[in-house]
């Protein structure tokens, strides 16, 4: 996979990481700075099904625990320790398996502070590895953010790079707040320029990853790749992309949003979920409502139909937005 | 079932009192509710505790103030036991400012953290698993504190249910969870729905000790809690001790109870652990027929008083449905 820069103007000395060492270096730093985090999940004291916990188990006896598989009870007891003032890190194996702790996520961790009139913070984080990989199939493939947006009290996060991911899980350490950290399971062996010192990005804070005056393609997650590789091919033919990394769906960066497309006066909203409700519906309507009178072009959706996702490769690539539907996406509006 | 208490456990007479006080508490406010929820004052659905009191007070007189209880949707007797006031309980159930969640919890969600409270609980074994978070925080801070988890059997047939005991046994994690066996499931009977006659007897299922007592006796109760949070405290894991009860009202306020057993209620009322207790005090001459007056008035006085807090309280302002929803950190999104 291609590695990813540092954001322009950051000027400190980097190292070279992958995504995955991304999660287990922010896990580490903040583990070793904060007692109270811990880190709870199935197959998480070896090395975690996708090596995001290695090596943590031994350094932090007793804070890194193997659960049974039992998602509700791992969410439900990330949010019954956080009301006793710790900070759980809960890893639910695989994104489709949010199916299984949904009362936890949804009624629990996302209602207790309103619910309990403000009474707590509820400072947990669930890590969901989430999306695509490879012929995984319809239950182990799906992306879910769009649930969770529509859930009142949870953010969502969605990093694209190992500078992003490593910032914005040091950022869910330190908050008050429930956090999903949907992790793109694609994106684990990408590589990128991280900061050797201590950093955070804050959430909700949408990022340019290329700046372009023609179209605003406006993604998250392993689309982010897609979308920079569509802006490199339109280059050739002197279509200037801009990209917008969005980087958490709650909160959700509007003035970005509108920044960008009064700028560019098109919108793509490229998303590897399906089709109906989903993130990308709701943050194109978020620019037809706010944002029309600057459009020069109908907004511009791509997203997979809604079908499961099917294992054979051909058939997978085939139900996914890819690179050349978003260069074609881009020319239909110019 | 155990056999009825014939001592009183090295309580004194001050002690047993308290119980009792505690006991006719939670009836007068649960009367109270009835009545104010018939006026329109308490709002929305309602699930009363009503001849179930002797396991609130007997478990909860067998922990210190720093322990924890998580409940459920028919909280709040636990709430009560657990040392909530009751004119901040009733002002939330007017929906008024002063209650204990602002008024945007209502009955059931009536929590307070600073009481060891984790709140009551709408989902059936929703707070099943809550409870083995707080037994984790626990032993990860290495403290003696222990969770009480109330729930009622229709919760045993939740997968939360499985899957919080079994990980609470795995880490040996301080945490009683306590079965209110009352019959229903909302409008089913519990015999309806499972093939074993206690909840107790699945503990074995998760290598952890089961106890049934009677629940309506409040020094049972109290015993078999003393013990099994001495056990808790000495690090040797969980348990699932199991009350035998009965709800006296229906699942909520309204229910018109088409589906109970003619006799049946009636026959329970005969067992009902007021009458029992204070029987057993006067029998032993801790209470007298003047001291039961005396308390009783108390009692509806600071009942009464809860009612006029929560009538003179304020609604909350409607600036405050935007509130809460994320720390000051974050904003809701309007648009």
């Amino acid at each position: 996979m291609m590695a990813t820069p540092m954001p322009a103007g950051v000027q400190m000395e980097t190292r070279r990481i992958t995504f995955r060492d991304a999660v287990r270096e922010a896990l580490q730093e903040e583990m070793q700075r904060d007692p109270t985090i811990f880190v709870i999940g199935e197959c998480v004291e070896l090395r975690s099904a996708w090596r995001t916990t290695r090596d943590l188990s031994v350094l932090f006896p007793g804070r890194v625990r193997d659960t049974p598989i039992s998602e509700s009870a791992i969410v439900g007891a990330a949010v019954g320790a956080a009301m006793l003032g710790m900070r759980p890190v809960a890893e639910i194996m695989v994104g489709d398996f949010v199916t299984t702790c949904m009362d936890e996520l949804v009624n629990q961790a996302g209602k207790a502070r309103y619910m309990f009139g403000g009474q707590i913070d509820l400072p947990l984080v669930v890590r969901i590895p989430t999306g695509l990989a490879k012929n995984a199939a319809a239950q182990h493939s799906q992306t879910l953010e769009s649930w969770f947006m529509h859930a009142p009290g949870l953010l969502v996060a969605a990093p694209s790079t190992p500078y992003d991911c490593k910032g914005m899980l040091k950022a869910a350490l330190r908050g008050r707040d429930p956090v999903l950290f949907f992790e793109y399971k694609m994106l684990y062996a990408l590589q990128g320029d991280v900061p050797a010192d201590d950093y955070t990005v804050p959430l909700g804070v949408a990022d340019v990853k290329r700046a372009g005056r023609d179209v605003t393609v406006l993604c998250w997650g392993s689309v982010v790749h897609k979308a920079l590789a569509a802006a490199v091919a339109l280059e050739a033919d002197g279509v200037s992309v801009e990209v917008l990394d969005l980087r958490s769906l709650v909160p959700l960066d509007t003035p970005a949003i509108q920044r960008s497309v009064e700028r560019t006066h098109r919108a793509v909203v490229v998303e590897e979920a399906c089709r109906p409700a989903s993130a990308g519906a709701d943050i194109a309507a978020w620019i037809a409502e706010h944002v029309f009178y600057s459009l020069d072009a109908p907004i511009k959706r791509l997203a997979a139909p809604p079908v499961p996702k099917p294992f054979s490769t051909p058939l997978e690539q085939a139900v996914v937005p890819q690179t050349d539907d978003i260069v074609r996406a881009v020319r239909e509006l110019l | 079932m155990t056999q009825p208490i014939q001592d009183s456990l090295g309580l004194t007479g001050d002690q047993l009192l308290e119980l009792y006080r505690q006991l006719l508490t939670i009836r007068a406010f649960e009367e109270r509710v009835k009545y104010e929820s018939s006026l329109g004052n308490v709002l929305g659905p309602t699930h009363l505790y009503i001849g179930e009191e002797a396991i609130a007070v007997g478990v909860c007189a067998a922990l210190r103030p720093d322990d924890y209880i998580t409940s459920t949707h028919r909280g709040h007797g636990h709430a009560l036991a657990k040392g909530c006031r009751p004119d901040r309980m009733m002002a939330e159930l007017f929906g008024r400012e002063t209650g204990y969640c602002r008024g945007k919890g209502g009955s059931q969600h009536i929590a307070d953290f600073s009481a060891g409270m984790l709140g009551a609980n709408g989902i059936v074994a929703g707070g099943i698993p809550i409870a083995t978070g707080a037994g984790l925080a626990i032993q990860l801070k290495q403290s003696d504190q222990v969770v009480i988890s109330f729930f009622g059997e229709s919760a045993s047939n939740r997968g939360p249910f499985h899957e919080g005991i079994n990980l609470a046994a795995v880490w040996r994690l301080p945490v009683l969870f306590v079965c209110e066996f009352n019959h229903f499931g909302q409008y089913t009977y519990a015999r309806q729905v499972m093939r074993v006659e206690n909840v107790a007897d699945r503990a074995a299922a998760y290598g952890i000790p089961g106890l049934v007592v009677d629940g309506n006796d409040v020094l049972a109760v109290y015993q078999a809690a003393r013990e099994a949070i001495a056990r808790l405290r000495a690090g040797d894991g969980p348990m699932l001790l199991e009350c035998k009860t009965y709800r006296l009202e229906g699942h909520n306020i309204g229910d018109e109870l088409y589906y109970r057993t003619p006799g049946e209620a009636e026959a329970w009322r005969l067992k009902d652990p007021i009458d029992r207790y204070s029987a057993w005090l006067k029998d032993r001459e801790v209470l007298s027929e003047a001291l039961e007056a005396v308390t009783q008035a108390r009692v509806q006085a600071e009942i009464d008083s809860a009612v006029a807090f929560a009538q003179a309280s304020p609604f909350p302002p409607v600036e405050a449905a935007l509130q809460d929803v994320f720390s000051a950190d974050y904003a809701v999104r309007l648009s």
